[in-house]
């Protein structure tokens, strides 16, 4: 009950009135890391090009839908090692140029919210659940998330590489991105 | 004289020998390894080197506090002045470069974006940012300071040797304490 009475009047605030309607990301301000752990040290790389779809209303969580693409040869880590992880091996970003999250449900969940979905790299699927909060700032608002995923189910690391005593199985890919507001074009 | 000042300690010795071989190891792995092409082996190369790197600078923390807290054998009395001098000032800095060839190279690891996580288990403190130019730089010096320390072990070499095969002193012997005394000529 209170949920629906709020809405109307929260959906005014953030997006003048317009419920569902894409949020604008300001990638300057927004990052994708990817982190994993190497002989056991902490390592952390950036991809430094994606792009987001993200059409979500706090107060409709529902309704919300999130599309994420990330490019895979803007792996960034240190020169040597970037070339080997845009390779054939790792993301082979020549063949497979994106990694895409696209949302099937998004959700509450506890103070936050989640979105499951389809996370699709180098050819191989999987079904992922992103764990995200969102806080409003600055006439947006900012998304922060982070999920665990098994780099040998989408072949990232074959040959030699699948030894996970060197580079361990479990990579965390966590963004942040940042909203200045729904984007006036995508309004539906 | 007393052995006291004759002999270096048991402690002192094995100290001596043991940063030594693991110095040498440390210093063929970090040359053999930075050559290679990026694989699993070059990775754990990477880590051993470092491994071997924090034990190295623990050992000569302990040995400096050994040689700060205890008598040495004084150069036999025969030395002349500036031989004296020239000893002094190169174990001086023997000492200077097992600390500092460690700490020039935890530092280039953590500049670079890679903690150092001893034996994969007990992480040091990561102190430096990720910082491409500052950890080329320390990268410089680290090698640097490893050509300096190879040309001193060679003069530290050679004087050692000069003191068993032309002086026919104790010097070696000392640091040696199985080596037959050579009869003085």
């Amino acid at each position: 009950m209170i949920r629906w009475s709020m809405a109307p009047i929260l959906a005014l605030v953030l997006s003048s009135g317009v419920t569902t309607a894409e949020q604008n990301i300001v990638y300057g301000k927004s990052r994708v890391v990817c982190a994993s752990r190497q002989m056991g040290v902490p390592v952390e790389a950036e991809f430094k090009q994606f792009t987001a779809h993200i059409d979500f209303d706090p107060a409709q969580p529902a309704t919300g839908k999130i599309q994420i693409e990330i490019g895979t040869g803007s792996f960034e880590f240190d020169p040597e090692i970037d070339d080997e992880v845009r390779g054939r091996l790792w993301l082979d970003a020549n063949d497979f140029p994106q990694a895409r999250f696209v949302s099937s449900e998004v959700r509450k969940n506890g103070a936050g919210y989640e979105a499951s979905g389809t996370l699709s790299i180098k050819g191989v699927s999987g079904q992922v659940v992103m764990p995200f909060t969102y806080r409003p700032a600055d006439g947006g608002g900012v998304f922060e998330g982070a999920f665990t995923i098994s780099r040998l189910h989408y072949n990232i690391g074959e040959g030699k590489w699948k030894d996970t005593d060197t580079v361990a199985d479990d990579v965390q890919i966590k963004f942040r991105l940042v909203s200045n507001g729904m984007s006036a074009q995508k309004k539906k | 004289m007393d052995s006291q000042t004759v002999s270096y300690t048991r402690t002192a010795v094995t100290l001596h020998w043991l940063i030594f071989a693991l110095i040498a190891c440390g210093f063929a792995l970090g040359h053999y390894m930075v050559g290679l092409p990026l694989s699993p082996m070059k990775l754990r190369y990477i880590s051993w080197h470092k491994w071997l790197g924090v034990t190295i600078f623990m050992l000569a923390i302990v040995r400096i506090v050994w040689r700060a807290t205890h008598r040495v054998p004084a150069p036999p009395a025969a030395m002349p002045a500036w031989q004296k001098a020239a000893a002094g000032a190169s174990h001086i800095m023997l000492y200077i470069l097992i600390v500092a060839i460690p700490l020039s190279g935890w530092l280039y690891s953590s500049a670079a974006g890679v903690q150092t996580v001893y034996f994969g288990v007990i992480p040091l403190p990561d102190i430096l940012s990720k910082d491409k130019p500052l950890s080329g730089f320390l990268k410089e010096v680290h090698g640097i300071l490893n050509n300096g320390l190879a040309i001193l072990v060679a003069i530290h070499v050679v004087a050692a040797l000069k003191h068993y095969f032309i002086d026919r002193d104790s010097v070696l012997k000392r640091m040696l304490p199985f080596l037959q005394p050579r009869e003085p000529r």
